[in-house]
């Protein structure tokens, strides 16, 4: 009957996707050590260069670790990791599925729960989906067609094979395996991830999208992901991910790295809901994860939009380098977090060429407990002349418990740029609630109904089918309200 | 006596917070019926239609309300409006990002579901708020953009009313929707209520002023005064009222005329 109800069950709401698949894993033995990184790349039939670059941030690690260099900066608080105390590799026991028959059922049933679209009726959906099960991919679609076109797109691992050289003359060139803690770690036992490469002047024809998920019981994991838009192309990338329910925190510590080359475009959008851990906090997935675009070329785009609702801990600033005179940076967020869920979130605008421009947009959510931060930097670079950025952080408290905090940033070092920052906090209003309810509709729409109309602005950035997913995995049964 | 009413509310005392607001109301509206209620600030008035709203922040610490001889005490404010009973805000909230249209197609449909029929489709709920929105002169902009962001008092009141056409409930209760209206304003919101006027559809109008009276014309006219009825009669009470202002009514015993149809 009273506000508070609604509010609590959306904040205590039960995690939807919580079962765990029962499929033999194969491990490398726990712990983090040269060999163990040597048989990663072994397994996965690395050339060497490959392998002497995991080792230099195999030693870089050893010498952070030993430095205690694990970044605190962020408002988050969890207990210290043990890094010898998880395992580095897991891959489900077949590999090299020529199609769908030979994936395991118990694995195609658990897509089908998640909604992965692997099956042929999805497929009209447009969708080529790039399906990562623990850390091999097993099912790729789609690629003949966007191979026609000349585009190359499936696992990470796959692409070593096939492209060695585009790999490694990109991989690294954003987020270098020395860039931080978390991003070292990742360069030294990444195993697997996606890969993207969309030739000149080619505009990639559908959404490619990967579904992630964690499985095997603490094992960390280390995705790997290279985005290539070659001169004059366009790509829009997808990620959404759900993970099965686990008592143990699990680390997530991904890499994403984008590339785009003169007027060429990179939408990514994402939709996070890893498993946020039960309503006292126990459990979930720490997403420590560095996403980074380089607008290398000029005129170039690249545009993060990101919903954020899972994950016990999140750690994440999607950025854009705007090297290219006249390239766009975007970044457009909703972070939600309920029961004892902290985020700290954000991004980086750095600008380098001259005429750059960035949005940022952020709509922060918090409930029951959740801390909820926005932490961004906006730089402009001595020869950003003309540069421009607009920032606006929005943040929405539902409940007296929870908290919303911003930490802006700027280093402006060229008179002639233009930079705004708006920041509000609100709480949702009993007024609002009993206003929706005097006409009929139930407490916890009316808390839906004016949690998506907060974040409608970033909402509509996602492509539609992923809009929709991301006002369910708002706490809703919003109908129709898309568009 | 009583049997007949739609809306029974027996020695209603009710608290928000510490303090008791409402102290033994007791009034009947029978199907058809149009009564106002009229009062000094801070008597109570908005409070009662609150309460009756079932608007989280108020007790109830004695009495009861009856709305077709159901009590209503146990319903929530969704409950309640699906059961036909509709306020008409004072002060109509904004909300940012929810568009109008999409609010009012959500609520109306909700409604519909609690008296079993089908939910409307796009098409034909279209057809339908346009030929509402004729009835209060509102303009189709108004539709697209979120619920009463950047509205004027004028627009928010006819979105109420608008909303009330959509809704058809059975009990309005209108608190002082002539606040901050002008006169044309004021005779385009009058003429939308009135349009609703029927001999199943019960009306509690809740103003300050006599002036709205004159385009809603009520059956029976209360006044209510420190949490009480303190008088009630016919139509033209409120002229008297125009003339002689409330002080010499704020005397009267408790529940003295109180009630009587």
């Amino acid at each position: 009957m009273t506000e508070r109800n609604a509010i609590e069950r959306l904040a205590n709401r039960e995690y939807e996707y919580g079962f765990v698949t029962d499929i033999e894993s194969e491990y490398a033995p726990k712990g983090l050590s040269e060999d163990v990184v040597r048989l990663i790349s072994k397994k996965k039939n690395e050339p060497s260069w490959l392998l002497d670059w995991r080792l230099r941030a195999y030693r870089r690690f050893t010498e952070l670790l030993a430095e205690e260099r694990e970044p605190t900066w962020a408002m988050i608080h969890y207990p210290k990791i043990d890094y010898q105390d998880m395992y580095y590799y897991a891959a489900p026991r077949r590999k090299a599925l020529a199609s769908l028959d030979e994936v395991d059922p118990e694995l195609l049933r658990t897509y089908e729960k998640l909604g992965v679209p692997l099956e042929e009726q999805k497929l009209l959906a447009g969708v080529a989906v790039d399906a990562v099960f623990d850390s091999v991919s097993v099912a790729t679609t789609y690629k003949k067609e966007l191979e026609k076109l000349g585009i190359v797109f499936g696992s990470f691992s796959e692409a070593v094979q096939r492209v060695p050289e585009l790999v490694q003359k990109y991989l690294g060139s954003v987020v270098p395996y020395s860039d931080n803690f978390f991003a070292t770690l990742n360069s030294a036992v990444f195993s697997d991830g996606s890969f993207a490469y969309v030739p000149k002047g080619v505009r990639c024809p559908m959404e490619l999208s990967t579904y992630f998920r964690i499985n095997a019981q603490q094992t960390g994991q280390f995705e790997r992901t290279l985005i290539i838009a070659d001169a004059g192309s366009y790509v829009s990338y997808l990620e959404g991910c759900t993970a099965p329910m686990r008592d143990e925190n699990q680390l997530h510590a991904a890499v994403v790295e984008l590339v785009a080359l003169d007027d060429a475009e990179i939408k990514y959008s994402t939709v996070q809901n890893w498993y946020p851990g039960d309503k006292d906090g126990k459990g979930g997935i720490y997403n420590f994860v560095t996403k980074r675009g380089k607008c290398a070329g000029r005129r170039s785009k690249i545009s993060w939009t990101q919903v954020e609702t899972g994950s016990a801990i999140t750690w994440k600033y999607p950025s854009c380098i705007l090297q290219g005179d006249g390239s766009i940076g975007e970044f457009y967020s909703v972070a939600l977090t309920a029961n004892r869920q902290q985020a700290d979130t954000g991004t980086k605008m750095i600008h380098i060429g001259r005429n750059t421009r960035s949005t940022i947009l952020s709509k922060g959510i918090a409930a029951g407990h959740g801390q909820n931060s926005y932490r961004g930097l906006v730089r402009i670079g001595p020869k950003a002349a003309g540069a421009r950025n607009y920032s606006r952080c929005d943040s929405l408290l539902l409940g007296d418990r929870c908290g919303a905090h911003t930490f802006p940033y700027l280093e402006v070092q060229n008179a002639s740029a233009t930079v705004e920052h708006e920041a509000t906090t609100s709480k949702i209003g009993e007024d609002q609630l009993f206003y929706c309810r005097q006409r009929g509709i139930s407490e916890e729409d009316a808390v839906s109904m004016i949690v998506n109309g907060f974040c409608k602005e970033v909402l509509r950035e996602l492509p539609m089918e992923f809009a929709v997913e991301a006002q369910k995995l708002l706490g809703v049964s919003l109908e129709g309200a898309v568009g | 006596m009583g049997a007949d009413a739609m809306l029974e509310i027996r020695d209603l005392h009710a608290r928000a917070g510490d303090a008791e607001v409402l102290r033994g109301i007791d009034l009947q509206l029978r199907p058809g019926e149009v009564h106002a209620v009229m009062g000094p600030n801070g008597s109570g008035k908005s409070t009662l239609a609150h309460v009756l709203a079932g608007k989280p922040g108020y007790e109830v610490t004695r009495g009861r309300i009856l709305y077709d001889g159901e009590d209503l005490a146990a319903l929530a404010p969704e409950e309640r409006a699906r059961r036909g009973i509709f306020l008409a805000f004072q002060y109509p909230v904004e909300i940012p990002g929810v568009a109008n249209n999409y609010f009012l197609k959500a609520s109306l449909n909700a409604i519909r579901a609690a008296r079993g029929e089908p939910d409307l489709d796009a098409m034909d709920f279209l057809t339908l708020v346009r030929e509402k929105m004729k009835l209060v002169h509102m303009p189709e902009t108004l539709m697209g953009r979120a619920i009463n962001e950047g509205f004027s008092g004028g627009e928010k009141k006819r979105n109420e009313i608008l909303q009330m056409l959509l809704l058809e409930p059975r009990l309005c209760i209108l608190d002082e929707t002539d606040s901050g209206l002008d006169i044309d304003a004021l005779r385009v919101v009058a003429s939308g209520v009135n349009a609703l006027r029927g001999p199943e559809r019960s009306m509690l109008v809740i103003t300050h002023y006599q002036r709205l009276l004159d385009y809603i014309v009520p059956d029976r006219v209360h006044v209510i005064s420190e949490g009480r009825i303190v008088h009630s009669g016919g139509k033209e009470l409120a002229l008297e009222l125009e003339e002689r202002g409330y002080a010499w009514l704020e005397k009267a015993p408790p529940g003295a005329e109180a009630a009587a149809p």
